[in-house]
């Protein structure tokens, strides 16, 4: 065969169909949704429990109560103890995955199909009959504060930490799902049995399996497993999270300080997080922010990174991201920079949210690449059984509709450059955003506060 | 394992094209999308004193442009919807892009032009820019994180002087500084050609289209001389016992000995009692360790597999108040246990139970890193032999009680055990006993 003709690039041919597979749903007498993808192929099956218990329900006094009830969960049941169950959990080849969100908790387990229906016994007595035991309290909450500790010294977990409350102050979003030393010592084991108790509700559960099983085989094993499960007594709580496009009591004004600094002298870089409270999931504008991310920082080839990076050479890469959540979640723009950039770094950050907005709004090539990379590759993300089984699952953690994924291409395309713009200048603000700087104050305070963002705040995240 | 799981393997062709370019392919039609995989066969381990990092350093420019193609290799795959994506290690050298199915001569077609005219389009700028990259990579990974220095340290203790694996693929800043576009082109040409490379192709493709499309693009590469091979490995470490001082609150401590290489006999053993001994709340290390004597909040263990000698290590944090000479103590005695009696018959269906699922896990994507189609190059470059996959499930089948004892009893002598304590700064009498400041380059 002849060589191929190098003096221009192959055209790729049309894009392949894509339709997100059909989910069968059905109800447990006690409520519990359960959602079945079949997909034969290989021997496995995705398993996952979505919960509307996550950080954004953790009460003002008691921030990272759902993440420790979480982390409590497979600490044993009935008889068993916490080593009896991890014991079950490997003799079927699993590993549990817990996982918290602001809002909710996913348990996952990832199995071979002959272990479905042990699985399923196993994610039972871990969600529904949790021993939650004092002794396994102490134990835990020790291991988390021994976690806390370590954390304190990770650049990105301070600025993470700083930036959340600057933005949230005593929202629930306004802390870190782990707490702190000092709201951990503060809770004990009734604590935890009494958000488990009220929190975990059937009616208000998902059950997902994807893989090698049909609906009707996993909503037998589903019966078996989670029927006697009752709602808590009384009458359920409502969620403390709307999924509604209000803001969820988020405050959207700037903060009275707007630099802030994280001292750590002799810091190798500095560890950025710039940016303000954005909007809920289930904003009318959700595909239009998408692709204005796409733009602006959501890529490596979008404007932020091809900036800090590709050009100056300032970092390893850079990203923003609008943090969709039921309420509104932070926009940010996180990256680690070296020292003596960090002021340029930070206008520059700066500038391409200003600029992307009205000066330099998205060019045709632009918004085209990001148009393909966000459409066209959209298959993949829907390969494995546990992409399909996280896909659902956020579904039901945000209550969106079962074509979301269907439609997710076509919304996108219909897209004009005018509302990208508009996008830009409705949702994205540089002018209030703030800016964390976790690094060597010594070296980067001057630089930083000639950028007319006032005077810096010294503060500690005080995890 | 109890019920072994029937017919699990990856089906490929391979097909080695006259300028020595191994091709292989696997359809798998699941879903319209495409793999292309392609290793090279050189890593840090090929690099030189004086020059650490450079493998890595190379990686980077192989994103920068090329002759036919003289701008970033994101845009045009990203426009076609793909995704993509590099990485260096001691070994090896991978890149790799999925793609729609409809865009596989695009991929194709940009990776053949990296392999073969990648230096006309290299420039003082390119190489300036993506040095700074690196040096932010290094410090981001490395020296700005907590412990984050300790696995250097670890490379330098366990490995004689010389040894390529001594140092880490990231390198030292003075030697990226030294670096030059000449050095570039040199490495290029010794390391960078069809004969020391391999493509894998996986997903929604027809195998004889796919393999006449990879002709098209790679057939016209000229071959190069295959790279001299680099020395072996001492079966055991010089034992040594070092510190460094970190920003960190709680002091951590890493054992780590020598262990046969990836694939070797003993390999598979180490990595399944690695499970055993710190994989989950069950196992061994956790146990007595962690939930009953408290003096640890973490452990791990892990046989790192590399090509010329593998290293297995345990790494454990120590609870406040506790120094890193109790778990010391601690550590080895559960080692001498699993050296002198099996480990039970449950614990090993456990861990088999937990490995089984890994590798049907593994089939489970075609691309990006450990996908299929690297996993077939991974089988192909170091055995030659890209359908590996049901042997190599089978090496950790066959594993016993008394093959994991004997591995244990082989390779985990106290007597040969390289140890690193990690210690806030100022709090020597944290770390283990008699141990001298480390030096890391």
């Amino acid at each position: 065969m002849s060589p191929v003709d190098r003096s221009r690039l192959p055209v790729p041919g049309p894009d392949p169909d894509f339709t997100f597979p059909a989910a069968d749903t059905h109800h447990l007498r006690n409520g519990l949704s359960l959602r079945t993808v079949e997909r034969r192929g290989l021997p496995m099956v995705s398993l996952a429990l979505v919960l509307p218990a996550g950080s954004g329900l953790d009460p003002e006094d008691r921030p990272g109560l759902a993440s420790l009830t979480a982390d409590m969960l497979d600490e044993g049941s009935g008889d068993r103890s916490a080593i009896e169950m991890q014991e079950a959990l490997a003799r079927i080849g699993a590993e549990l995955d817990t996982e918290t969100g602001p809002d909710s908790v996913v348990l996952a387990l990832s199995l071979l199909d002959r272990f479905v229906p042990s699985g399923l016994q196993l994610l039972s007595d871990i969600a529904v009959r949790p021993r939650l035991g004092a002794a396994d309290f102490e134990r835990v909450r020790t291991l988390r504060s021994n976690r806390i500790r370590q954390l304190r010294d990770v650049p990105g977990v301070n600025a993470e930490a700083v930036f959340a409350r600057a933005l949230y102050g005593t929202h629930p979003y306004g802390h870190l799902s782990i707490g702190s030393s000092a709201s951990l010592a503060g809770m004990d084991t009734g604590d935890v049995t009494g958000f488990h108790r009220v929190r975990y509700d059937p009616s208000r559960a998902t059950l997902i399996a994807a893989g090698a099983i049909d609906g009707a085989a996993f909503a037998r094993q589903a019966e078996d497993a989670f029927g006697s499960w009752r709602r808590p007594a009384g009458d359920a709580m409502p969620p403390a999270v709307p999924a509604d496009h209000s803001n969820g009591g988020v405050a959207g004004a700037a903060p009275a300080q707007r630099l802030l600094i994280v001292d750590r002298p002799g810091a190798a870089q500095t560890e950025l997080c710039i940016g303000h409270a954005g909007v809920p999931r289930q904003t009318p504008d959700f595909h239009a922010l998408v692709l204005l991310n796409a733009v602006l920082g959501g890529h490596f080839s979008s404007r932020l990174n091809l900036n800090l990076r590709e050009r100056k050479g300032y970092t390893y890469g850079v990203r923003s991201a609008f943090d969709f959540r039921r309420a509104a979640g932070p926009f940010s723009v996180r990256t680690s920079v070296q020292t003596d950039a960090t002021a340029d770094a930070v206008a520059q950050v700066l500038g391409e949210l200003r600029d992307i907005g009205q000066g330099r709004p998205a060019n045709e090539d632009e918004r085209s690449l990001s148009m393909a990379t966000l459409t066209k590759g959209y298959p993949r993300n829907f390969e494995t059984a546990g992409q399909v089984a996280r896909g659902l699952a956020q579904l039901a953690t945000h209550e969106l509709p079962d074509d979301t994924f269907n439609m997710f291409v076509p919304r996108l395309r219909a897209l004009t450059a005018d509302e990208v713009t508009r996008a830009a200048g409705q949702y994205l603000h540089p002018d209030r955003a703030v800016v964390v700087a976790v690094g060597d104050g010594a070296r980067i305070r001057g630089a930083l506060e000639t950028l007319g963002l006032g005077e810096a705040a010294i503060v500690a995240a005080d995890l | 394992m109890p019920v072994p799981t029937p017919g699990l393997d990856i089906p490929f062709r391979k097909h080695v094209l006259d300028n020595g370019l191994q091709v292989v392919i696997h359809e798998d039609h699941s879903c319209p999308i495409v793999a292309v995989n392609v290793w090279y066969h050189v890593g840090s381990k090929n690099e030189v004193p004086g020059r650490t990092g450079f493998a890595h350093l190379f990686e980077h420019l192989m994103f920068e442009g090329s002759a036919h193609h003289d701008a970033g290799y994101f845009e045009p795959l990203q426009q076609a919807g793909g995704t993509l994506n590099g990485s260096t290690n001691s070994d090896r050298t991978n890149y790799w892009e999925v793609v729609p199915a409809s865009a596989l001569e695009l991929a194709l077609w940009m990776e053949s032009d990296r392999m073969g005219f990648l230096l006309p389009a290299l420039t003082e700028a390119k190489f300036n820019n993506q040095r700074d990259v690196v040096l932010n990579e290094r410090r981001q990974n490395y020296e700005n994180r907590p412990y984050g220095m300790a696995g250097l340290a670890m490379l330098d203790a366990l490995f004689p002087d010389g040894h390529p694996y001594r140092w880490a693929t990231i390198g030292s800043p003075d030697d990226l500084q030294a670096a030059t576009a000449d050095d570039v082109r040199a490495f290029f040409r010794r390391y960078y050609h069809p004969a020391n490379a391999s493509l894998a192709i996986a997903g929604d493709v027809d195998a004889d289209g796919a393999l006449e499309l990879a002709a098209a693009c790679f057939g016209e590469i000229p071959a190069g001389e295959p790279p001299a091979a680099v020395p072996a490995t001492p079966a055991r470490a010089v034992p040594a016992r070092r510190m460094i001082e970190d920003r960190v609150e709680l002091p951590r401590l890493y054992l780590g000995w020598l262990s046969p290489p990836m694939y070797a006999g003993g390999d598979a053993e180490l990595d399944l009692l690695a499970d055993v001994l710190a994989t989950g709340k069950a196992s061994r290390l956790y146990r007595a360790l962690v939930y009953e004597r408290r003096i640890a909040t973490d452990v791990s263990a892990y046989q790192g597999s590399r090509e010329l000698g593998s290293s297995f290590q345990i790494v454990t944090t120590a609870v406040p108040g506790i120094g890193l000479g109790a778990l010391e103590d601690a550590i080895h005695e559960e080692v001498a246990r699993v050296r002198a009696s099996e480990v039970s018959p449950d614990e090993l269906a456990r861990t088999l139970a937990l490995t089984e699922t890994a590798f049907v896990s593994r089939l489970q994507t075609v691309g990006g890193f450990g996908g299929k189609s690297d996993q077939l190059n991974n089988y192909n470059v170091f055995l030659g032999d890209p359908g590996y996959f049901s042997r190599d499930m089978a090496r950790y089948r066959s594993a016993t009680g008394a093959s994991v004892r004997a591995a244990a009893d082989a390779h985990l002598d106290a007597a040969h055990c390289v140890t690193l304590s990690v210690v806030p700064a100022g709090r020597h009498d944290l770390a283990a006993p008699r141990s001298e400041p480390a030096v890391i380059t």
